[in-house]
């Protein structure tokens, strides 16, 4: 596996909802989630991740709340919002149209 | 449900500025002791752990600010700021602030008087009524009113009756307002002066939504019978100031023209009536029309059209619904009174159309000032940002230290419009004052006929604070915008190397500098020459012919009316004042007429018929005419054509008589001469006996209309005017005048007693005064801020171009060359700008041709004398910066 690879431009934001949408979690805790789930191979930017979160909770698609965290400190959760999940989708699904064109493009030449 | 989400986290990003910044510093903290314990966890000491954290996280500071910027409040965050820093900019620069705020006081000034004016005078002019928008002008139109095609302006009055049909039937309204204003000398105590009342419909009050302060208004009953209800409504003034606030003043009596009438309210205080320019002082019901109305009993005669109305939309009806269902209705009344109505319609207008009141006078010169007074913002403004742009060379080294250190170029644009934004509130707030001390300027230009008290009063309401908001925002992008975007532009790596290089070499700056004073200077142009133009106008007219000869004749009115005098008294009265008068040394000769030339009031008119003429199907010949006592002819000195004047003999049981003028003979007789032949009007036949020289009438403007002189015997005015030909001056002719009335009556006295051509500059001119007069003011500040832009841009090449100037002279070149040099660069730019203003002159001045008189739009004088007085303002502008150019001291230049 070579190095890890930068996350494509615009792609933070539909991981990141993605990753709040089955629990709540805190910043570093996506980070993580997002490199484990990926086998390492996605590293998120930690210097872009908390604006990432900032405005997406401003535009509503997430919100936050204090909680305690596994070793008992005070976290910052993030959680989806229903308007944030129908937002996911819809950046889902065009995640997906462009995947399928970019590998219809790779395999045809 | 988003929003209510959203709303309070931005608030509280606002609101709660340090505890969300807290929460965000608590926020990294952990992220960053979390990514510690995980290196920790993989065999990591902790320190190392805990820097190596932060290494991943990156730069804790800037992602602070990135989590900052997208709290999308922060402009408002960032406004604070600026605020404040602007304000320590600005007063960092004392000069340059309060030159800047000085320009934009007295631009943003001009405009809110001007607009203050608009709205007190003619969107809403009646202070204390109600729902003024609902509220429209009534007005008569005549499809055949005269040959020369009745232009638009040429409105009539209403007539009692029609205007009860049209109350009686109409449905789209909520009440039809009678109004007519008359003047009379009112004596209360032993104090006599003379006031304006009104002739009101009985509804007066009601339908305006003015509620006496004491007693009562009119009762519909008050409208009914000739001269049943001598009743008045006086005005808060004069019963506060006359009658010294007498709280049982319901029911006592007061004289108006020789009539006790009982007072039975006071009106409140604030209200002035419903005519623009002269307060009402009392009120009386149209049942008294005979009284105080020239010209007989009218309220039966549809014919006698002497009413201005007003009408009060109901809610929801459009104008033009309106006028629809009155011009149906004027129509069946055309078809039922084919005698009186035929060829008459009426009219709805918008209050600032009236054509009866002040309204009509105002609204041209309101407008050119509106139009002049932006002109003088835009000049202003584009002064400022001129300041600007020379500021923003002196604070480059700032701009660029905070570009570097990572401001984004939008946040210093919006730091310098913040700070335009400072300087135009400011301007604002002085602007306003200087709106409020000008509201009562227009007095001083249009001062009131003798005794009566001019009311032209501007209104500042939210309307105009509203309208100044809009001016201070738009004069802000106008005058900051272009710096600030400039400023924006900065070079960073060129200018952190060499300062004052990269100054010199900031053409595009010094270009739109120089496009700024080009502006300035064609704008100022088209000031001067409207200002020239107008002023040729008034001189014109005041060298103009009326008609009749102005120099050595007197003008003044006797009030007999108002003292009560019936016909036969008044008569008496006035055949020994004209013998007495006849005979004083220095007097050549004397008359007396109803209407004096150039009057507010109205001269009579009605409907003509002549033998042999044939008038068109739409047409009803009618014609103006004048009541005029015996020599009146020889005393104006109007020279008749064929026939004789008017003498003694022209009396109640001699044979009526008319002189006509050259339009009527032109008009009804085909040009042979009417003398002998038969003039009917009415139902009176008048036998023409001379035909009289065209004379102005009205107005200098007006155009040659068939007019025609009875004999005041023959039908007879209590009111009446007096000229008097003489060689005295006036105030010795009036002192004699006030003996010689004495003698005939102590009670009486004339009114100001002026030579013709006062009288007739006072109505003739007023108009063009106010606008020469303001248009010189800002014509003159125009020109000052012109000059002033041309002094700072060129003063301001110079000294940046020292050590040219200084290479210059060390190679060689004499003063006298830095001296043209330096001068033919500001001319050029005036050059420019004069030619630009010439062409925009030339389109601008076509649209105040209403007010030139005899002046060509395009006169070359104006033109020229505008063109002498920019180019000597320009070289003066220019000439300081040259001499200090010559003046440059080539070694130190070089050297520095």
């Amino acid at each position: 596996m070579g190095k890890p690879t930068d996350l494509v431009q615009g792609t933070l934001d539909l991981l990141v909802l993605k990753t709040v949408e089955l629990q709540p979690m805190h910043g570093w805790g996506i980070a993580q989630r997002i490199r484990q789930i990926s086998n390492e191979v996605l590293q998120v930017n930690q210097g872009a991740l908390y604006p990432a979160l900032h405005r997406l909770e401003q535009q509503g698609w997430i919100r936050a709340k204090w909680g305690e965290s596994d070793n008992n400190r005070r976290a910052k959760y993030y959680s989806l919002t229903r308007d944030g999940a129908k937002y996911m989708r819809a950046q889902h699904e065009q995640w997906n149209r462009l995947s399928v064109a970019i590998a219809a493009v790779l395999e045809t030449t | 449900m988003r929003w209510t989400y959203k709303l309070p986290l931005r608030l509280r990003s606002l609101l709660h500025k340090q505890r969300a910044d807290a929460e965000l510093d608590e926020e990294l903290e952990f992220h960053v002791q979390a990514q510690a314990s995980a290196y920790v966890a993989r065999g990591m000491e902790p320190d190392a752990a805990h820097s190596a954290a932060l290494r991943a996280l990156g730069g804790v500071t800037q992602i602070k600010e990135e989590c900052r910027d997208t709290r999308r409040m922060n402009f408002l965050d960032n406004l604070g700021q600026d605020l404040r820093f602007s304000f320590r900019m600005l007063v960092r620069n004392p000069g340059f602030s309060v030159m800047a705020v000085l320009c934009l006081t007295l631009a943003i000034g001009a405009n809110a008087a001007v607009f203050s004016w608009i709205e007190g005078l003619l969107l809403r002019p009646f202070p204390a009524v109600a729902r003024q928008d609902r509220l429209v002008v009534l007005v008569g139109t005549n499809r055949a009113s005269g040959e020369n095609g009745a232009s638009s302006t040429d409105y009539t009055a209403s007539s009692w009756p029609d205007f009860q049909d049209f109350r009686r039937n109409a449905t789209l309204f909520d009440s039809f307002i009678a109004d007519k204003i008359m003047g009379t000398t009112v004596s209360i105590g032993d104090r006599a002066e003379r006031v304006a009342g009104s002739v009101v419909s009985a509804n007066y009050f009601d339908a305006l939504g003015v509620h006496p302060q004491l007693g009562r208004g009119f009762e519909a009953a008050d409208e009914t019978g000739r001269n049943a209800h001598p009743v008045t409504v006086i005005s808060y003034w004069i019963w506060k100031e006359r009658y010294h606030g007498d709280p049982a003043i319901v029911g006592k009596t007061q004289m108006l023209n020789g009539v006790q009438h009982t007072i039975i309210g006071v009106a409140p205080e604030g209200f002035y009536g419903t005519f623009v320019g002269w307060p009402i002082q009392f009120w009386v019901p149209v049942s008294m029309q005979e009284v105080f109305e020239p010209g007989g009993y009218k309220l039966e005669d549809r014919n006698a059209r002497w009413i201005e109305g007003f009408a009060r939309l109901k809610d929801g009806v459009t104008l033009e619904q309106a006028q629809e269902q009155l011009s149906t209705m004027a129509k069946q009344l055309e078809a039922q009174y084919p005698a009186t109505n035929r060829g008459h319609d009426v009219k709805l207008l918008p209050l600032w159309k009236a054509p009866f009141n002040g309204a009509a006078e105002l609204l041209p010169i309101l407008q050119i000032l509106l139009a002049v007074v932006f002109v003088v913002l835009l000049i202003a403004c584009s002064n400022v940002s001129n300041l600007l742009m020379v500021r923003s060379f002196a604070r480059q080294h700032e701009m660029t230290v905070r570009l570097a250190v990572g401001a984004r170029k939008g946040r210093l644009v919006q730091q310098l419009l913040t700070e335009g934004l400072i300087l135009s509130t400011i301007a604002v707030a002085g602007g306003l004052a200087v709106a409020y001390f000008c509201r009562n300027l227009l007095v001083v230009f249009f001062p009131a006929p003798s005794g009566l008290v001019a009311n032209l009063k501007g209104e500042i309401d939210w309307r105009v604070l509203a309208f100044s908001a809009v001016v201070c925002l738009v004069s802000t992008m106008m005058f900051a915008l272009m710096p600030a975007v400039q400023a924006g532009k900065v070079d960073l790596a060129g200018s952190l190397k060499t300062e004052s290089a990269s100054v010199f070499g900031a053409r595009t700056k010094a270009r739109i500098r120089s496009l700024l004073v080009v502006i300035q200077v064609s704008l100022s142009f088209v000031l001067l020459v409207s200002a020239v133009l107008l002023i040729q106008s008034m001189q014109r007219i005041r060298k103009s012919d009326p008609g009749f000869v102005t120099e050595s004749l007197l003008t003044t009115g006797i009030d007999l009316a108002a003292a009560g005098y019936d016909a036969t008294r008044a008569r008496d009265f006035q055949a020994r004042l004209m013998d007495r008068l006849a005979a004083l040394p220095g007097v050549e000769s004397a008359a007396i007429a109803r209407v004096r030339p150039f009057s507010y009031q109205t001269y009579s008119s009605n409907l003509i018929a002549v033998d042999g003429y044939q008038a068109g199907p739409e047409e009803q010949p009618s014609a103006e005419y004048n009541e005029v006592g015996p020599a009146y002819f020889r005393t104006l000195g109007i020279p008749l054509l064929s026939g004789r004047e008017f003498t003694d003999a022209d009396n109640e049981t001699s044979e009526p008589v008319a002189i006509v003028n050259e339009k009527m003979v032109a008009k009804y007789w085909h040009g042979d001469d009417p003398v002998g032949k038969r003039l009917q009007l009415k139902d009176k036949s008048l036998r023409v006996v001379g035909v009289a020289h065209m004379a102005k009438y009205g107005s200098f403007g007006e155009a040659p209309k068939p007019f025609f002189y009875v004999p005041l015997r023959q039908n007879f005015s209590v009111r009446t005017t007096v000229s008097i030909r003489t060689t005295k001056d006036a105030s010795a002719m009036a002192a004699d005048l006030t003996r010689l009335i004495h003698d005939l009556d102590p009670n009486l006295a004339a009114s100001e007693v002026i030579t013709m051509r006062q009288h007739i500059n006072r109505s003739a001119l007023r108009s063009q005064q106010v606008a020469v007069a303001l248009l010189s003011i800002f014509g003159g500040l125009a020109l000052l801020l012109a000059a002033v832009g041309l002094y700072g841009v060129i003063s301001y090449s110079v000294s940046q171009g020292k050590r040219e100037m200084g290479l210059r002279m060390a190679l060689g070149a004499r003063p006298e060359h830095l001296l043209r040099l330096v001068l033919s660069n500001g001319l050029r730019l005036t050059a420019i700008g004069i030619v630009v203003g010439a062409v925009a002159a030339l389109l601008v001045t076509r649209l105040f041709v209403g007010l030139l008189y005899h002046v060509s739009p395009r006169d070359p004088v104006a033109f020229s004398s505008a063109f002498a007085v920019m180019a000597v303002a320009s070289v003066a502008a220019c000439f300081f910066p040259a001499w200090r150019a010559m003046r440059t001291d080539p070694v130190r230049a070089i050297r520095d």
